[in-house]
């Protein structure tokens, strides 16, 4: 019996807790450490002074009135989707289909637009509207939701499916709407009569989407912290066992909050549709119900959080797409940039829910120093 | 006949890409590794074959096509397991979660493939003007002993080098020692963890080998699906979310995804073959795969059969002391 220990070079422990600023700090540090790779990639790129590139960005996103609108309705688009994802998440449901319920409610809207434009007057149509592409949303998330809640088929990969699904579909009708004929786009829908378009209030075309997507954040963020039905959404989200020994129905919360999250995704298409772009397409969507789940996570379902997180997600769009313009690169700089950004944010989250022990001294060590 | 030949050769080229990306994601997933990275990966792969091979064919005074063929293939193999790693030490170091950190590697990926395709495109002249033809003509170069073989003639070589490694991850996975640790990691990383299987060795070995054999799939997408050229109009995405459709619908066997990528790509041709269909009628034509792939999903769920369930630890983090 003499063998030794080895101990080894470095273990890593669970945290029991950290003060709240310490973990935002460590995600500063994270955010500032991507910000300089991304620094020296540009720079590597377009030998050019990467502080004035991202004085370039600022620029992009808030340098005039307009642009400031443009990057708070963005803002909103991504946040809405965040708040419908959030109640799927806290019920460890993952909902990869933010981005087929949006066009699905996309869609609605669309036809909506299409179909009663001039029957009834604006505000009726804006309600119409509201409840269709939420209730398409709705039935686009509930489908893998009943087959998850009945016979426990991956949500994961069933929701991913349906998006595909969803595309197709948006090109069918895209096909069947296309205007004018042969361009392979339905183009500004309503144009003149602006039927089924948010109004300007206050002056502010983006006015009501802000109002939309505040009053959900909102809403959302009492569901799940105060209500009943939010409780068992965290119940069932740690432990489904648990939550059918206190009798919680388990089948029903997993329906009932896939039919929530989804339809706030199909008001997001409703949004995207009738308060921005006033079109349909296959990017009506555009990969952000994907960024959006990044948005929920990063955010721990607490939608109040999300606003930031969004808000720095389209600033860095907005950013990237004006450096591209301005310095001859493509739009896809973003989306590097957005990558890269994710990673260390996402890296930096181990440091605060974990801490290095170095060997011989198993003193604490001060997390978020490296990622 | 011709017709229902053509959609053969249509399918089979398809499906090769697919192929490639599946296998990949078969190797990742059964460590228990969810890599919704795959499209951003076959993105990586993509792009760094087709830097090489135009950087080499821009350099060389007269380009030798093997040479361009060998260092298109070590590009993208090292550019994709770059990938795999990056999602690699994020979820199993740094315990990041999984769904997240592929998604977000699929943004990069795509990012990093765009930005420098659209750049590659600029630098030789404008919109679809890349082209690195001498290596193109070498990823399409019919076998010499298939000539003329009917559908055969005009398939690359990559074509058949996806069936062997099929086989080889199907023999790798079922019948060898290191196959079915790797299956045990997958299933229970704790039970292979307390059976002296290195769980965080495994999981990097098979999402770093995966990634590289996803790669590939994006490697021919660009050589020879589109001819040696680029697009920044996201073909490769939508081919790498059908390569994650086929891990399902293959139900995690690589033999099973050899035929199912081939069907794959028959089912999204099919509209191309079938008269009178309207323009927008072959939109719907082309959800095919992904419902068939719906259809899959749900069935294995309702029977349960212990065979064809995904790994049981499939998304799952392992951390030793947490239990």
């Amino acid at each position: 019996m003499n063998h030794k220990v080895k101990e080894p070079f470095v273990r890593i422990t669970k945290r029991d807790s950290m003060p709240v600023w310490r973990g935002w700090l460590t995600r500063l540090i994270g955010l500032v450490l991507a910000l300089i790779v991304c620094a020296i990639v540009i720079f590597a790129m377009v030998k050019l002074n990467p502080l004035k590139v991202y004085g370039a960005m600022w620029q992009g996103a808030f340098g005039s009135t307009k642009r400031i609108w443009v990057t708070t309705r963005d803002t909103m688009m991504l946040l809405c989707i965040g708040i419908g994802l959030a109640s799927a998440f806290k019920m460890r449901f993952w909902n990869i289909g933010a981005e087929g319920q949006i066009l699905v409610g996309g869609i609605a809207t669309a036809a909506c637009m299409i179909y009663l434009g001039g029957t009834m007057p604006t505000w009726l149509l804006l309600v119409v509207m509201f409840a269709v592409s939420a209730v398409a949303g709705a039935v686009w998330g509930v489908i893998p939701a009943f087959f998850k809640a009945r016979f426990g088929t991956n949500e994961t990969l069933f929701t991913l499916m349906m998006n595909y699904v969803a595309i197709q579909l948006t090109s069918y009708f895209v096909a069947k709407w296309e205007n004018p004929f042969g361009s392979n786009t339905v183009g500004v829908i309503n144009q003149t009569t602006k039927a089924g378009w948010f109004p300007a209030i206050l002056n502010q075309q983006y006015l009501l989407n802000v109002i939309i997507v505040m009053a959900l954040t909102v809403i959302v963020f009492v569901y799940l912290r105060s209500s009943k039905q939010g409780y068992e959404i965290s119940v069932v989200g740690e432990s489904e066992r648990t939550a059918r020994y206190i009798g919680i129905n388990v089948r029903r919360v997993i329906i009932r909050t896939m039919m929530i999250s989804g339809a706030i995704c199909g008001i997001a298409g409703f949004i995207a549709v009738s308060g921005a772009s006033h079109t349909i397409s296959t990017s009506t969507a555009g990969g952000r119900g994907f960024t959006a789940i990044i948005v929920a996570w990063l955010a721990k379902f607490n939608t109040f959080v999300m606003i930031l997180i969004a808000a720095l997600l389209v600033f860095l769009e907005k950013g990237a797409m004006q450096i591209a313009s301005q310095y001859n690169l493509n739009d896809y700089a973003s989306q590097m940039i957005t990558g890269i950004i994710l990673f260390f944010i996402l890296g930096s989250e181990f440091f605060i829910n974990y801490r290095l022990v170095f060997r011989g001294n198993a003193l604490r060590e001060k997390g978020g120093e490296t990622v | 006949m011709t017709q229902a030949l053509s959609l053969l050769q249509a399918a089979l080229v398809f499906g090769t890409v697919i192929l490639f990306g599946a296998l990949g994601e078969i190797l990742t997933e059964k460590s228990g590794n969810l890599n919704l990275g795959v499209p951003g990966i076959m993105y990586l792969g993509g792009i760094a074959g087709l830097a090489g091979a135009f950087w080499y064919e821009s350099a060389a005074a007269s380009p030798n096509a093997l040479l361009g063929l060998l260092i298109a293939l070590a590009c993208s193999v090292a550019a994709a397991t770059l990938g795999g790693l990056i999602y690699s030490f994020l979820t199993i170091t740094l315990r990041a979660n999984q769904n997240v950190t592929g998604l977000t590697l699929t943004i990069f990926g795509s990012g990093v493939a765009n930005l420098f395709g659209g750049d590659m495109n600029k630098m030789a002249g404008g919109v679809g003007q890349i082209s690195v033809a001498t290596t193109s003509g070498a990823f399409r170069d019919t076998l010499p002993f298939l000539n003329g073989v009917g559908v055969l003639s005009g398939l690359g070589f990559m074509v058949y080098f996806a069936i062997i490694l099929a086989i080889i991850a199907s023999y790798f996975l079922n019948r060898t020692r290191k196959g079915l640790n790797l299956r045990a990691v997958g299933e229970n990383p704790a039970t292979a963890d307390a059976g002296g299987v290195s769980v965080t060795r495994y999981k990097y070995l098979a999402t770093c080998v995966g990634a590289a054999v996803s790669g590939l799939g994006g490697l021919y997408y660009v050589m020879d699906y589109i001819k040696g050229t680029w697009a920044n109009d996201g073909g490769i995405a939508n081919l790498g979310w059908l390569a994650v459709a086929l891990v399902i619908f293959a139900r995690w066997k690589p033999l099973q995804a050899i035929w199912g990528s081939y069907l794959f790509g028959a089912l999204f041709w099919l509209y191309f073959y079938i008269p009178g269909l309207t323009r927008s009628s072959q939109e719907l034509f082309k959800m095919l795969p992904y419902i068939v792939t719906i259809i899959v999903l749900i069935v294995v769920s309702m029977r349960k059969k212990r065979e064809n369930q995904p790994p049981a630890s499939l998304g799952l983090p392992y951390f030793r002391e947490e239990r």
